[in-house]
């Protein structure tokens, strides 16, 4: 297996992770997708949740939530647009649950549509980030 | 002529603002640095941003339906601008050079017809345009950046600009800002923002660049509608993110070489001053002599 993919993490502030890689398994928005070398060229976008770097075959060497971005896909390359990124061992799950308490709050309290799907959309996120450190 | 103690003050003085000015220089120095490093981490995203709409744009038919964001809004009636100028002064040309584009450009638009309006980021720029212009200023966003300029500061500023979008406030959208350039020059950049000009792809270039995998036909999930929808807002506070870094680091580019100025002179006019000075007083003790040595014949 002498072939890799180009795996690239960055957030708008900088680039977070560059390096070779196996496998990356990223929770693409209808699904999550793995990508190894020679993948069919797509774009695709993130939903909020654990993007899986395998560094070499059967062990996942980073573990890193995002908060929703963008992924481009070629054979040889995977890039990843993260919005928040952060990794699995470092969320906070107080700081989470009490954001997800008031993040019900405001969606519950939205008095215009596009006030509550913003809120929807932060929830969302903030859950998938519980989960995310449940999980670990 | 000045008499010796005023003389004297005014050397003091000027050592004191001389050491001022010395020390605002390093500062400045050295949050250019910083601002510079920060503007160079910022560029793999905003690149990457650029080469995924590439191949969006090369993949999607605009069969004139896109996104308004994309299309436009079928008119350009209102202008809006987006000024981007510091929160504090002592920065040479900075401001006054911005504030002098966004009147031409005002009085440009306002010949042809147009409606205009203002959205200023940063004190200066505001002070400067609301005498003549006030009822144009829709918004304004001071001590962005401060302590540290973030990705939210941008993003709040493209949310602003989204609604007022969605609201049908405005048709076209341009940021005004400088360009940095070097430490000693600010390129003063207007850059259209809304409706968003898809990069044109240069075909030899994009190819030397990524190799023939780059032509090859994408997938899209979900579909590229919906991803160009979601794409292009996060464009925006990216393009607005690399103006508000370009623009910091020019601010201080520009503190930075208007205070080296400033020392340099306050170091001549300490010169100048010092000679006066003691010619001054040399010509004091010149004409006392003379008296004591006259008064002396006299007798």
């Amino acid at each position: 297996m002498a072939e890799k993919v180009a795996f690239e993490l960055v957030s708008p502030e900088k680039l977070l992770l560059s390096k070779e890689v196996d496998l990356v398994v990223v929770p693409g928005a209808e699904g999550n997708f793995g990508v190894l070398p020679r993948h069919a060229p797509m774009i695709s976008t993130v939903r909020p949740g654990v993007i899986e770097v395998y560094e070499t075959r059967g062990q996942a060497s980073d573990r890193i939530f995002i908060a929703g971005g963008f992924a481009e896909v070629t054979p040889d390359r995977c890039t990843v647009l993260a919005e928040e990124a952060l990794s699995v061992g470092d969320i906070d799950v107080a700081e989470t649950e009490q954001r997800i308490r008031d993040l019900t709050e405001d969606v519950a309290d939205a008095k215009t549509e596009t006030e509550r799907t913003s809120a929807a959309k932060a929830l969302e996120a903030a859950k998938a980030k519980r989960e995310a450190a449940a999980r670990a | 002529m000045s008499s010796l103690k005023d003389l004297r003050n005014r050397i003091s003085s000027v050592k004191s603002t001389q050491k001022i000015t010395s020390a605002m220089k390093m500062v400045a120095a050295s949050k250019l640095r910083r601002a510079q490093e920060q503007a160079e981490a910022g560029r793999p995203y905003a690149e990457r941003m650029e080469r995924m709409l590439a191949s969006l744009a090369r993949n999607v038919n605009t069969g004139g339906q896109g996104p308004k964001l994309m299309t436009g809004t079928g008119k350009d009636d209102v202008h809006l601008l987006l000024v981007m100028t510091s929160d504090r002064g002592l920065c040479g040309g900075f401001n006054g050079s911005i504030t002098r584009e966004v009147r031409r450009r005002i009085r440009a638009l306002r010949e042809e017809g147009k409606e205009v309006k203002l959205f200023c980021v940063g004190r200066k720029g505001y002070d400067a345009l609301k005498r003549e212009f006030g009822p144009m200023i829709i918004e304004t966003v001071f001590d962005v950046g401060r302590p540290r300029l973030t990705f939210a500061d941008a993003d709040g500023i493209a949310e602003s600009l989204l609604r007022r979008y969605e609201e049908g406030e405005f048709d076209v959208c341009t940021v005004v800002y400088n360009h940095f350039k070097s430490a000693i020059a600010q390129i003063v950049t207007p850059q259209q923002l809304v409706p968003v000009a898809l990069p044109e792809v240069d075909e030899g270039e994009a190819e030397a660049d990524t190799g023939p995998a780059s032509r090859a036909v994408y997938d899209f999930e979900p579909d590229e509608e919906r991803i160009i929808a979601e794409l292009l807002p996060r464009n925006l506070a990216v393009q607005i993110y690399k103006a508000l870094l370009e623009s910091a680091a020019s601010e201080q580019g520009a503190r930075m070489t208007a205070m080296d100025n400033a020392t340099r002179n306050a170091g001549e006019m300490i010169d100048d001053l010092t000679l006066q000075y003691n010619r001054t007083r040399q010509a004091v003790v010149t004409s006392e002599l003379i008296e004591i040595i006259s008064g002396a014949e006299a007798l």
